[in-house]
């Protein structure tokens, strides 16, 4: 929303200049977005008059020119066409900084001749785009001048951004009646006097609705103008659409557009030689069709409502009007209409055709009701005024939209909710100042005016009152500290999701976050991809899946910056995967990747392979856990991990991590290079601890007894897992054996082919004596006979 | 007599000359092995008269102790020569570089994230969460914004595709409708903030279709604007550590909260850089309000009893603000020299009584 000072002076009477205005604007909630002040950007400009112009002796298009600036005589070099002697132009002396073309001018010769400054063209003030002359300022402006007073632009624009519920400040009228009330001046009389018809109307209006479609127009008001002169409108009204960024075009047309941003009333002037019959508000019909005063072509549905004579549809109600009954120069009668549409239907038929009008912007947040009937009369006077002409009788069709309501408002809300003491007095003379009415003393009646449909409640009135006062008036107020510090602060898995991230990170991880949606050919490798993962309306083809893992979005990074020269790296990010399209079906998990070829080291030996999954794995699992996990890994990991260099951890049913190498076909679908290891742990299935007697720990189990240790290396067949010889080995003597441990995997020369070599070390602890070498032999005994029966291997020899 | 002197001079020569420990070896026994010089000497002895082995006793012992001494004296000489030597000749270039331990970061928002969390639970709230995806019941519905608002519209909300059950579900567009659960779960009082991912179709130099809010929610008897002020300025001097930041609140809208404020914060942009806690510029951080009654009244909590305020702010902008951080979209993009440069060390937890930042 954007006006003048001096026409927002039209309204409000006050000594305020801009910068009180504007602050006293934010304060009251209507934001100041900027305010212009051309009189600023363009104070170096001045007025001037050619004395003399006579051809460059160089160059055909240019004139030397004699300019007197009121000071002093200086020589330009013009090249406008209409540079000639007696021009009063706009001058900008050396060192002026030229907003149109982004220079700062420096005294120059062009083509041999000295120049000092510059006559401008619109364009170079910022005030159209003309460029082929320069400014030519009647004769009434005086040499010396600032240019921006001959131009009437000392007049800085205010731009205020308006919150959806002020549609009553989409109007010069209303933010003067809301500056009023803050106290910064005084409102001018608002009401428009009546003007007499003095013959009936020819054209009737009438409302053609359903009764469920009825509130789609409630009332549909208007008056025909017999014998308007159509021309250019006034100056000051020129200047102030011009101002705000409005073209003028006709009289007729800029008192709709005066009254739409000085009162917030929309109204559409028809050319009435051009209709057939009376008008009527209507639903369109499907498919019917028209063409709008942007010179597009519309098709309508019948969810739509739109203005219609007997014939056509003329205009889309309260969003754009109809090129064919627009009026022209020629315009000689004129169907002035005023109309309340209802703001959602009007908001859908503006979005669904994707128009963006100043009506529309005003019936969306809903105008003023009670004001239909005034905002025709105050432009039938204006009209009058620009035009002449003879106004009929006023037509009406239906009746304003109730909109009386009272509020029982108990004046303590305010100290409840907003913790300030305002006496009742005080908040009784904002609420009349903003147009309530109020009565009873204690416990109130509000009654909100026409023009606030976004008040409703006690706490709206709150806003109200607290808002003029100004929010300055509240007192940051410590809170009571909670009752006990006996709670926890994060629940038992946040605190999991905080420890796995700082467990990841020590151990060189880098953390990401990456979006939530992925391609979908992504997510299809993934086991996802289904149409329930998918989003309707993505921000891209190629963000519009719900991801079911977060190795995609790994890969996807990886690949990037591989691409950028980065060999190696080791990322994880903590999120969520989604296992379905419904609010719950995602699991929180924490995720990593390493990938491409570490880089060259003197020292040798470093090496990515499944085992530094399982290592980053184990490490954020027993972190987060808080415990020693030794729940076996079993190759049953998901089909994007390699087959036989995969695991995972699993609890009942449920998998608890996945680690190990990817499968060469996915690396080879996100283009990565060298070899990539991975991990995902599903964060929520960590079993919250085991609820225990108090915080007592279990007192420490510790032997006096030296502990032994005795190796074995078995020849076993190549698929016996490790896992199976440590179980096996730990039968030997459940009690004795404290710790079994592989040291040596061996396959190859030396070895049958289709066996292995695995190596173990068992230690002893005893509790009650020191072992003798009997003792040991005989647990040995025992370990190979379990182990070689467990797997069908033998000792080595 | 002479014979003694004569041969502890001998010995004593020897012991100096042995150049190794096998040298030195052959010194000893010659001297006091089963037969050396000293061991025959001290045999005699026994074959003395009292007197004469009264006097010749300390003299041999004593010799016998000097010639000890000094061989053990000697080998020490020689073990740290030859150690001397070991070392000299073990010699490392330890200008060389250490095996690589790769230094891991934690992702600017998650840091933020922790430092909100740890002022917010001085303050005794809670850390409350919800699903990414969401019903348009809690995302707007209960939030008392009414079904023809254009933030619910196709042009800034992402939608699921139709389900089985006939849901339409969307991505939540803020976190608000966390606090509607923890309102439907829990009676009052309630302190709570609520953290994570939010979305909107929104993607340009400043928007990111993915972001991060916080947002905290006070339900009780008697929590006004002014306690809403108070946290607000606690948590913002806290966050930008600072000993005090001046605060401005200024009236808005929001369909959930009435009254409802924007939230400015003081700061300082005439270097270049932005400096907070002094200076004449503001800046707007957080949109906040008095939980509007209807809200309370569709999420199960009585509005004649109850009140409180809402805020919500953006966790990647707090970031950007507080670290520095140029741009949103990078945030997501995760350029590796990103991470490692705007990231965190593992152990750089924040706390109250550490600090949130180094």
């Amino acid at each position: 929303m954007k006006f003048t000072l001096s026409w927002l002076k039209a309204h409000l009477e006050t000594q305020a200049g801009v910068e009180t205005i504007a602050d006293t604007l934010t304060r009251i909630g209507l934001e100041v977005e900027g305010i212009e002040d051309k009189a600023k950007a363009l104070s170096n400009f001045i007025v001037a008059e050619i004395v003399t112009a006579v051809p460059h002796p160089d160059a055909d298009r240019l004139r030397v020119c004699q300019v007197n600036t009121g000071t002093q005589s200086l020589q330009v070099v013009c090249g406008a066409p209409n540079a000639r002697a007696g021009l009063k132009g706009v001058f900008a002396p050396p060192d002026t900084y030229v907003p149109g073309s982004g220079i700062t001018l420096k005294v120059t010769k062009i083509r041999g001749v000295e120049s000092n400054g510059m006559m401008c063209s619109e364009r170079e003030l910022e005030l159209s785009s003309e460029s082929d002359g320069i400014i030519e300022l009647p004769d009434s402006a005086l040499v010396g001048q600032k240019a921006t007073d001959a131009l009437g632009l000392n007049d800085p624009v205010i731009d205020v951004s308006l919150t959806p519920n002020r549609g009553d400040c989409a109007s010069v009228y209303g933010i003067a009646r809301d500056l009023a009330a803050a106290g910064l001046g005084k409102l001018k009389d608002g009401p428009a006097a009546s003007v007499a018809g003095t013959f009936p109307s020819p054209v009737k209006t009438g409302l053609d609705f359903s009764d469920e479609a009825k509130d789609a127009c409630p009332i549909f008001a208007g008056r025909l103008v017999r014998g308007v002169k159509n021309g250019p409108s006034p100056e000051w009204l020129q200047r102030r659409l011009k101002a705000i960024g409005l073209r003028p075009i006709s009289a007729l047309v800029d008192v709709t557009n005066l009254l739409s941003h000085d009162r917030g009333r929309p109204l559409h002037v028809f050319d009435a030689a051009k209709l057939s019959g009376n008008l009527r508000a209507r639903l369109a019909k499907d498919g019917e069709k028209l063409i709008a005063l942007d010179g597009r072509e519309y098709t309508l549905d019948s969810e739509m409502t739109v203005i219609a004579d007997d014939a056509n549809a003329l205009g889309i109600a309260g969003v754009i009007g109809g090129v064919e009954t627009g009026c022209t120069e020629s315009t000689t009668d004129v169907f002035i209409e005023s109309a309340y549409f209802d703001p959602i239907r009007t908001a859908r038929t503006g979005r669904t055709l994707g128009i963006i009008s100043d009506a529309r912007y005003r019936f969306e947040r809903g105008v003023d009701p009670d004001f239909v009937i005034g905002g025709l009369e105050l432009a039938t006077k204006l009209i009058l005024e620009f035009c002449g002409g003879t106004p009929s009788e006023i037509v009406v069709a239906g009746s304003a939209p109730e909109w009386k309501r009272s509020i029982a408002f108990d004046p303590s809300a305010v100290r409840r909710l907003a913790g300030l003491s305002i006496a009742t007095e005080e908040m009784v003379a904002i609420l009349r100042a903003l147009g309530f009415a109020v009565e009873g003393t204690g416990p109130l009646t509000v009654m909100p005016p026409s023009w606030r449909p976004d008040i409703h409640g006690s706490a709206d009135l709150v806003e109200e009152i607290v808002r003029i006062k100004g929010l300055d008036a509240i007192v940051a107020t410590p809170m009571s500290r909670p009752e006990t510090l006996g709670g926890t602060v994060l629940t038992g898995a946040q605190r999991r999701v905080g420890i796995a991230r700082r467990a990841l990170a020590a151990r060189g991880l880098n953390e990401c976050i990456h979006f939530s949606f992925i391609p979908r050919a992504h997510a299809a490798l993934f086991g996802g991809g289904d149409d329930a993962r998918q989003l309707e309306n993505p921000i891209s083809a190629d963000l519009d899946a719900m991801r079911p893992s977060l190795i995609p979005s790994m890969l996807a990074a990886a690949q990037r910056n591989q691409a950028r020269g980065i060999a190696h790296l080791s990322l994880f990010e903590i999120g969520a995967e989604f296992s379905g399209g419904t609010p719950g079906a995602q699991t929180s998990v924490a995720c990593g990747l390493r990938a491409g070829t570490l880089p060259r080291h003197w020292i040798k030996g470093g090496e990515i392979n499944a085992f530094t999954a399982k290592a980053d794995m184990l490490t954020a699992l027993e972190a987060a856990w808080g415990q020693t996990v030794n729940i076996p890994a079993m190759p049953s990991a998901p089909a994007w991990y390699h087959p036989g260099r995969s695991g995972a951890l699993t609890m009942g049913p449920k998998a608890l991590a996945y680690f190990g190498e990817l499968h060469p076909r996915i690396l080879a679908a996100f283009d990565i290079k060298g070899p990539a290891v991975a991990f995902e742990i599903f964060l929520d299935r960590i079993p919250e601890p085991k609820a225990r007697d108090g915080k007592n720990r279990p007192p420490l189990d510790s032997s006096s007894f030296p502990a032994v240790e005795r190796d074995f290396a078995f020849l076993l067949p190549s698929t016996v897992s490790a896992e199976s010889v440590i179980k096996a080995a730990k039968t030997g003597d459940r009690k004795l054996i404290d710790d079994v441990t592989v040291f040596d995997v061996y396959e190859g020369k030396g070895i049958p082919e289709g066996q292995k070599s695995l190596a173990i070390s068992v230690r002893l602890q005893p509790r009650e004596k020191t072992l003798t070498d009997a003792e040991i032999d005989a647990v040995a005994e025992k370990i190979v006979a379990a182990v070689t029966k467990a797997t069908g291997g033998s000792l080595r020899g | 007599m002479s014979d003694l002197n004569a041969l502890e001079t001998r010995l004593s020569e020897e012991i100096a000359n042995a150049r190794d420990e096998a040298a030195l070896e052959a010194v000893r026994v010659g001297a006091l092995g089963k037969k050396g010089a000293i061991s025959e000497l001290l045999k005699t002895l026994g074959s003395m008269s009292p007197d004469e082995r009264k006097a010749q006793g300390p003299l041999i012992n004593g010799l016998r102790d000097r010639v000890a001494n000094a061989l053990a004296a000697r080998k020490s000489e020689i073990e740290t020569a030859a150690l001397d030597n070991r070392l000299a000749s073990e010699r490392i270039d330890i200008t060389l570089p250490a095996q690589d331990v790769p230094r891991g970061t934690v992702h600017p928002v998650s840091q933020v994230q922790a430092e909100i969390t740890a002022i917010m639970a001085s303050l005794g709230f809670s850390v409350a969460e919800g699903p990414d995806i969401e019903s348009d019941d809690y995302n707007f519905t209960r939030l008392n914004i009414p079904a023809e608002h254009p933030a619910r519209q196709m042009h800034d909300t992402f939608y699921m595709k139709p389900q089985a059950d006939g849901s339409r579900p969307l991505l939540r567009t803020h976190t608000s409708p966390v606090q509607v659960r923890t309102m439907l779960a829990n009676k009052p009082p309630i302190r709570i903030i609520a953290p994570g991912r939010t979305y909107r179709c929104d993607s340009d130099a400043t928007h990111s279709p993915m972001f991060h809010q916080v947002e905290g929610l006070v339900i009780d008897e008697s929590t006004h604007l002014g306690h809403l002020k108070w946290v607000l300025e606690e948590l913002c001097s806290a966050f930008f550590e600072v000993p005090h930041v001046a605060m401005r609140l200024r009236p808005s809208y929001f369909p959930f909260t009435e009254p409802s404020v924007e939230v400015d914060i003081q700061c300082d942009r005439s270097g270049g850089k932005i400096k907070f806690g002094e200076g004449k510029d503001w800046l707007e951080i957080a949109g906040a309000g008095m939980v509007h009654p209807r809200v309370l009244e569709m999420c199960g909590i009585d509005p004649a009893r109850y009140q409180g305020f809402a805020f919500g702010m953006g966790l990647d902008r707090l970031a950007m603000l507080k670290y520095s951080i140029p741009d949103l979209r990078p945030f997501f993009e995760s350029d590796f020299r990103w991470l490692k440069h705007y990231g965190f060390a593992a152990f750089d937890i924040p706390s109250m009584e550490g600090g949130l930042s180094r």
